[in-house]
């Protein structure tokens, strides 16, 4: 990307290194000898885990959360490439746009982790008997957790890029590749970060639950912090769980304040806005970057690279350009044709599916799926619903204090990106203890790692709240319920909102871990759409997996078009302030 | 077989028209036959009310629109796509946020495949000649918008155009900023310092049009064409309080009212209706406040446009809309380049509310005709509602749809103030009921 900031500089004085240089040098270096280690590990042969299990030791907890990381890094490496490709396609080709935005619109709702079933098969067949197979399939189930919302984040901003910047662009000759790197992407940077990070932090809960797959017969353990986690409840050893607690902690940590951060301060260039706003993020470790010398200096042959790339005169060859401020009129026989090849491919692609659930499911098969989707349905409804009776009026009090939120926020937020699988053997042991049932009380796990984006956004937005409207409300004597209803509540709603959606989304997949819970021998099972694709997964049985699968989109599906979609339309509409 | 007449003519526009679609099917016209030859050396002026399509034909000229039909050619090779030689400053600037002063510059010789170091010269040098020197690695978001609009210069600039195009430059910047801008070019363009040889300007400012101007092309609204050429004798530096400069400003304003004053409808030929009569959103507030102003001294019912203006503070097209306004609902005539006050406007003054309130409603059902129709359908209908869909569609029979979400907008606020008709905006439904 051609978007570094180079100012001129001598260069004799800028290539005596000074002391940020050999801190950075030192980081740099680590960070490289760690990537080759955990990449040397994947070509290893299958045999190789079974040789060298995973042990509980803890010394090995390094080791795994490094495992566990660059499969983090090798998914959202492939979402951003995706991102670039399937948002760059859906907005500058409309044909490709009647496609490609309702498919990822679907592919949002489906569950990732019935998804599983099949990308293990598929990726194991592909290198069969080499661990590359299973690593990919794991890389790839967190890539379908990331990619969506990154890729919708990134059309958007595409499609909303200014008409005047777009303008500016075409008058000064810019190329097609020139205009996606130097007006494009920047203008779409903030959104896709922010939406990079809550793609990460979704991410740590499906990589840990992805680490320790059990499909039909095959049972693969990756290394990892998740797999890790699976021993230790196949052991049911508790002081384990609790060090894998500790290092996903550590590692969420150092993500945040060595990439996320730095990223957060280095793009806050690219928001768009004419006047600076007042307090733009800092990063100690940007600011490190850019204190170094020698390191900046032996960065610049990388840059001109960089610009160099961004400026190929790559185009649209003339023949196939068609005047390009306003297009002709759309064909209407080649639109005719496209529509029909849609038609009769998706008709011949249901075709398919009925022929291969028919075969071996009954009308009541269907029934069954779908009476478990409806008690899956009314368990994430009276989640949301306590969630926010009890993060709403926290999230408000946290955030009107500006001290207390400034705190707050980053615990919230690195919540959220805590996978709360890792504690779910917590909770199975109380339940088991207490003989608990599990239809009732493994239902809060679903909503264990989703609920604090209801808290967090609810602080954000009563943060923003503006203190005119606050003061005004007081000098009303407006007190007590009046001031919850008229005052506060509206103002928050279209936060709440945004929080709501992700919560109750996030409480969908995860409820293909949360209504099945081990521990050693011990099973309990949860009536529900997750428990019955969880079961259906470990058997192998795959038209199930694949009807469970098709109910879950469908439910969440309706769940967001008729109830968040007017929600949030409604709250964009009426209730934002300024 | 160079003839010396054409090789002179940077621009040759030709029979140009240029229509939109509609939300009804039919196209709307906003250019039609428009003619524009531009020489070496002259600064040409289009100027216009907005919606007279003279942007249109500045984005005929850069490339960024084709025209319907005719002909537009740039050096004698007709234009496809934005030609070579031409660069654009803008209203907005379009500067990149992200990249900083010197790398906004360089963008335009960048895409040209121009080397960095001959980059690195033309692009300092072009900062040097605007003014902007010791901002080189500053990002616009830290500039004011004249430093900005200065960017903007210079990164049009520093491709050597042949011609520049200027889209209403001046008009994002406060009145002080915008005079020292406007004199800073004319000053470098009289010393031959800019290397550009011809420049066009899109203006709404009949000041601005005549202070920098050598030809001013005054266009009509609906459809744009080319309603006067005015030539522009006087050497620069010009002096506003010149008589010579007064005088052409005053008579450039006559002929801008002459042709504002039968409101022509969007499409001729619905004179029986007239519901088709696009509405500028004018707030209730100011209409009653520029009666009061306009009945007070020291005007006492009479004002001179450009004075008006002045002491309001406001450009050319806003006083236009305002004054109107207030011929449409017959309060007020516009005549020659003045304001006068009618008897019901007189009267207007100096009501209270509610009777103000009055004799508005009883105005706007008589003059406006979309404003009889909607109260009619509301009377005739059993429930006494309507939804808005009903009237925006007919309205989009003869204006563009945003055009038509101005006249409703402006049909609702006055119909509010007046009290005629309640509107519900989540339901975009119209009533008769008001809440108790």
């Amino acid at each position: 990307m051609a978007l570094q900031d180079i100012r001129p500089a001598a260069l004799g004085q800028a290539l005596r290194p000074n002391i940020w240089d050999i801190v950075a040098l030192i980081l740099v270096t680590g960070a490289m000898v760690l990537i080759v280690y955990g990449g040397e590990q994947t070509t290893a042969p299958l045999s190789a885990l079974d040789v060298a299990p995973v042990s509980l030791d803890p010394a090995n907890l390094p080791a795994y959360a490094l495992r566990t990381t660059m499969r983090m890094l090798l998914a959202i490496v492939c979402s951003i490439i995706f991102t670039f490709i399937y948002a760059a396609l859906a907005a500058k080709s409309r044909r490709a746009e009647m496609v490609l935005i309702p498919l990822l619109d679907i592919l949002q709702s489906v569950p990732i982790l019935g998804f599983l079933t099949f990308t293990v098969v598929f990726f194991m067949n592909l290198f069969p008997g080499r661990v590359l197979g299973a690593e990919l399939a794991c890389v790839f189930a967190i890539f379908t957790s990331q990619a969506w919302n990154m890729t919708f984040s990134m059309y958007q901003s595409m499609r909303n890029v200014p008409k005047d910047l777009e303008e500016a662009s075409q008058s000064f000759h810019l190329s097609g590749w020139q205009r996606f790197w130097r007006l494009d992407v920047p203008f779409a940077m903030p959104g896709l970060i922010w939406n990079t990070m809550m793609s990460m932090s979704g991410g740590w809960f499906f990589v840990v639950a992805s680490e320790a797959i059990t499909v039909g017969n095959t049972t693969v353990t990756l290394p990892g912090i998740g797999s890790y986690v699976a021993l230790g409840i196949q052991k049911q050893n508790l002081p384990a769980i609790g060090y894998a607690i500790l290092t996903m902690l550590l590692v969420i940590i150092a993500y945040d304040q060595l990439l996320f951060r730095p990223l957060v301060a280095w793009a806050d260039k690219f928001r768009f806005e004419q006047t600076s706003s007042g307090n733009a993020p800092t990063s100690w470790m940007l600011d490190l970057f850019r204190r170094t010398r020698a390191l900046r200096a032996l960065s610049l042959p990388f840059s001109a690279l960089n610009k160099a790339v961004s400026n190929l005169q790559i185009s649209v060859p003339d023949s196939l350009k068609i005047a390009s401020a306003e297009k002709r009129p759309p064909s209407r026989i080649v639109d005719g044709i496209w529509l029909a090849l849609i038609v009769t491919s998706t008709s011949y692609a249901a075709f398919e599916i009925y022929l291969y659930l028919s075969a071996t499911l009954s009308p009541s098969d269907v029934l069954t799926a779908v009476g478990d989707g409806l008690i899956t349905l009314a368990r994430v409804v009276v989640l949301i619903a306590l969630a926010t009776l009890i993060w709403v009026p926290i999230g408000v009090w946290i955030g009107l204090r500006p001290k207390l939120a400034e705190r707050m926020q980053p615990l919230a937020q690195f919540l959220a990106a805590f996978p709360a699988n890792l504690a779910f053997p917590v909770f199975v042991v109380v339940i088991v203890r207490y003989g608990l049932n599990a239809n009732v009380w493994l239902s809060p796990l679903m909503i264990l790692g989703t609920q604090w984006y209801i808290l967090f956004n609810v602080i954000a937005g009563a943060s923003a709240f503006p203190s005119d409207l606050r003061e005004a409300a007081s000098s009303l004597h407006l007190k007590g319920w009046r001031w919850w209803v008229k005052v506060v509540l509206p103002g928050i709603f279209p936060y709440y909102i945004t929080g709501a959606i992700t919560a109750s989304g996030g409480s969908w997949n995860a409820s293909i871990v949360a209504e099945v819970a081990k521990l050693g021998q011990c099973h309990l099972t949860a009536t529900g759409l997750g428990a019955y694709i969880a079961t259906a997964t470990e058997n192998g049985d795959f038209p199930r997996v694949v009807l469970g699968i098709a109910i879950m989109c469908i439910l969440v599906t309706l769940f967001n078009r008729l109830l968040w979609r007017p929600l949030y339309a409604f709250g964009e509409r009426r209730l934002r302030l300024g | 077989m160079l003839d010396p007449v054409k090789q002179s003519s940077l621009l040759d526009i030709r029979n140009v028209c240029r229509s939109f679609p509609k939300g009804s099917g039919e196209d709307l016209l906003v250019l039609e036959k428009v003619d524009l030859t531009i020489h070496s050396g002259e600064i040409v002026g289009l100027l216009g009310r907005s919606g007279s399509g003279k942007s249109t034909l500045l984005r005929i000229i850069a490339g960024l629109v084709t025209p319907s039909s005719g002909e537009a050619k740039c050096r004698g090779e007709t234009i496809q796509g934005p030609p070579h030689g031409v660069a654009m400053v803008f209203q907005s600037f379009a500067l990149f946020p992200w990249l900083t002063v010197l790398q906004n510059v360089e963008l335009g010789l960048e895409a040209l495949g121009i080397d960095s170091a001959e980059r690195r010269t033309r692009a300092l040098a072009a900062i040097d000649l605007i003014g902007l020197d010791g901002f080189e690695s500053a990002y616009p978001k830290e500039l004011s918008g004249g430093m900005r609009q200065r960017v903007g210069f210079a990164r049009a600039l520093v491709v050597h155009p042949d011609l520049l195009l200027m889209d209403e430059p001046f008009s994002a910047l406060d009145v002080l900023t915008a005079e020292t801008l406007r004199t800073d070019l004319i000053d470098l363009w009289t010393e031959g310092r800019l290397p550009i040889k011809s420049v066009l300007i899109v203006t709404h400012n009949i000041e601005e049009a005549v202070l920098m101007c050598d030809r001013i092309l005054v266009f009509s609204s609906n459809p744009g064409r080319v309603a006067a050429e005015i030539k522009v004798d006087l050497p620069h530096p010009r002096n506003r309080l010149d008589p010579t400069f007064r005088q052409l400003v005053d008579n450039i304003y006559a002929r801008m009212t002459q042709r504002a004053e039968p409101k022509t409808p969007a499409i001729e030929g619905i004179h029986g209706t007239g519901v088709g009569m696009i509405l500028n959103h004018i707030s209730s507030n100011v209409l009653s406040g520029l009666i009061e102003t306009l009945a007070g001294p020291p005007y006492n019912g009479h004002a001179d446009l450009p004075v008006l203006a002045g002491s309001l503070q406001l450009e050319a097209d806003g006083i236009f809309h305002l004054g109107e306004a207030l011929q449409l609902l017959r309060f007020a005539q516009l005549s020659e380049g003045d304001l006068v006050l009618s008897d019901a406007g007189t009267r207007f003054a100096h009501l209270e509310t509610d009777a103000r309130k009055k004799l508005f409603a009883e105005h706007l059902i008589n003059y406006v005709p979309i404003m009889g129709l909607i109260r009619r359908v509301l009377d005739e209908r059993p429930t006494h509602t309507a939804p808005a869909a009903r009237f925006r569609n007919e309205l989009e029979d003869y204006m563009s749809e945003d055009y038509a979400d101005e006249t409703l907008k402006t049909v609702v606020s006055w119909g509010r103030y007046a009290e005629l008709f309640a509107y519900d905006e989540q339901s975009e439904l119209f009533s008769l009921e008001n809440p108790h």
